[in-house]
């Protein structure tokens, strides 16, 4: 009896990690960019390519980055959530229009309805690399000083919203 | 029909496989130097979109993007350390084949090493064990001498 006991033990420690493997998300790679500065940037706006915004304009507010594209279907699934936020008026949503054309772009947001206050345009990508972006749509929380204080990979549904967004952007605001 | 579905697919296939390669040979540098100091970084880097594959071997999207970077900052004279940590700054540790040894790494590292020496540990101790439950089973004189008669005995029985 006891010489099986040795083997099941084993196996159930193998089960449990098995388990707690199948439960992680290997897309959710721990960003370093956490409690950093935001990286710089200074970008054409989208509805305006005459226009720039720097991030030195969103400095002193709590404000959150998407980045989003057009051509990215995941972005749809979280386009409501979105939209509601900024109905909400609760924080401010700026978009980074990652690797897009402007005017499918603009197609997207007259279809989908627009729930950013301001998009840029990050054409080639670079300062979604500074981002950190590897697969849209992210989404960041920056606070007054310009520090990233959370970061979202994946598209955001209302759970991520109320659970972890809201209530840090609240305190941060505090 | 059949036939038709076959030239099609041929047809796909070749263009997939031209604009793929048409998408490679795009940004190769000038420099032979620097596009084999950017592939040899290339292959010790993880591309974060299909985490199984190196920089070197993805074709996605991001990837061709990072080894542009690559050779941008390399013609740009920095170091291999340094585009390394560019891209650590951004995307963490995971993208690194090589993962630095640090506290949070430490159980990668040392881990398999743990594992045989518990696995060694292990062993000794079953064999000594079973050398002393040898000794153990050993017979006295006395129990040998009886076990030969009852050999012997035996031999005479099957005559």
């Amino acid at each position: 009896m006891k010489r099986f006991l040795i083997p099941l033990g084993i196996f159930i420690v193998l089960v449990g990690f098995l388990a707690v493997g199948l439960q992680l998300n290997p897309r959710e790679v721990p960003s370093p960019l956490i409690d950093k500065p935001a990286p710089p940037f200074m970008l054409p706006q989208l509805a305006d390519p005459q226009r720039q915004l720097s991030h030195k304009d969103l400095l002193g507010q709590v404000w959150v980055l998407n980045v989003w594209a057009s051509w990215c279907v995941s972005c749809r699934e979280e386009h409501p959530v979105l939209v509601e936020l900024a109905k909400s008026k609760v924080v401010p949503l700026y978009g980074l229009n990652y690797k897009d054309k402007r005017d499918e772009a603009l197609a997207w947001l007259t279809k989908f309805g627009n729930p950013y206050a301001l998009s840029v345009m990050d054409t080639d990508g670079r300062i979604g690399i500074d981002y950190g972006v590897y697969g849209v749509p992210e989404t960041y929380v920056i606070d007054k000083q310009g520090v990233i204080r959370y970061k979202r990979i994946g598209p955001v549904d209302r759970e991520v919203l109320d659970a972890k967004i809201l209530p840090l952007v609240r305190k941060l605001q505090g | 029909m059949r036939r038709a579905l076959h030239s099609v697919c041929a047809a796909l296939l070749i263009a997939f496989v031209a604009a793929a390669v048409g998408k490679e040979a795009v940004p190769t540098a000038a420099d032979p130097a620097i596009e084999q100091r950017s592939m040899q970084l290339a292959e010790e880097l993880r591309c974060l979109v299909c985490q199984n594959q190196s920089l070197a071997d993805s074709h996605a999207e991001l990837a061709l993007d990072l080894k542009q970077q690559i050779r941008e900052q390399l013609k740009a004279g920095k170091s291999d350390a340094q585009v390394i940590d560019f891209m650590v700054e951004r995307y963490g540790d995971f993208v690194l084949y090589r993962p630095p040894f640090k506290a949070t790494t430490a159980l990668l590292w040392l881990g398999p090493f743990l594992l045989l020496l518990a696995t060694v540990a292990g062993l000794f101790i079953y064999l000594r064990r079973r050398r002393s439950a040898l000794a153990q089973g050993e017979l006295s004189t006395e129990q040998s001498a009886r076990a030969q008669a009852l050999l012997a005995g035996g031999a005479e029985h099957q005559k």
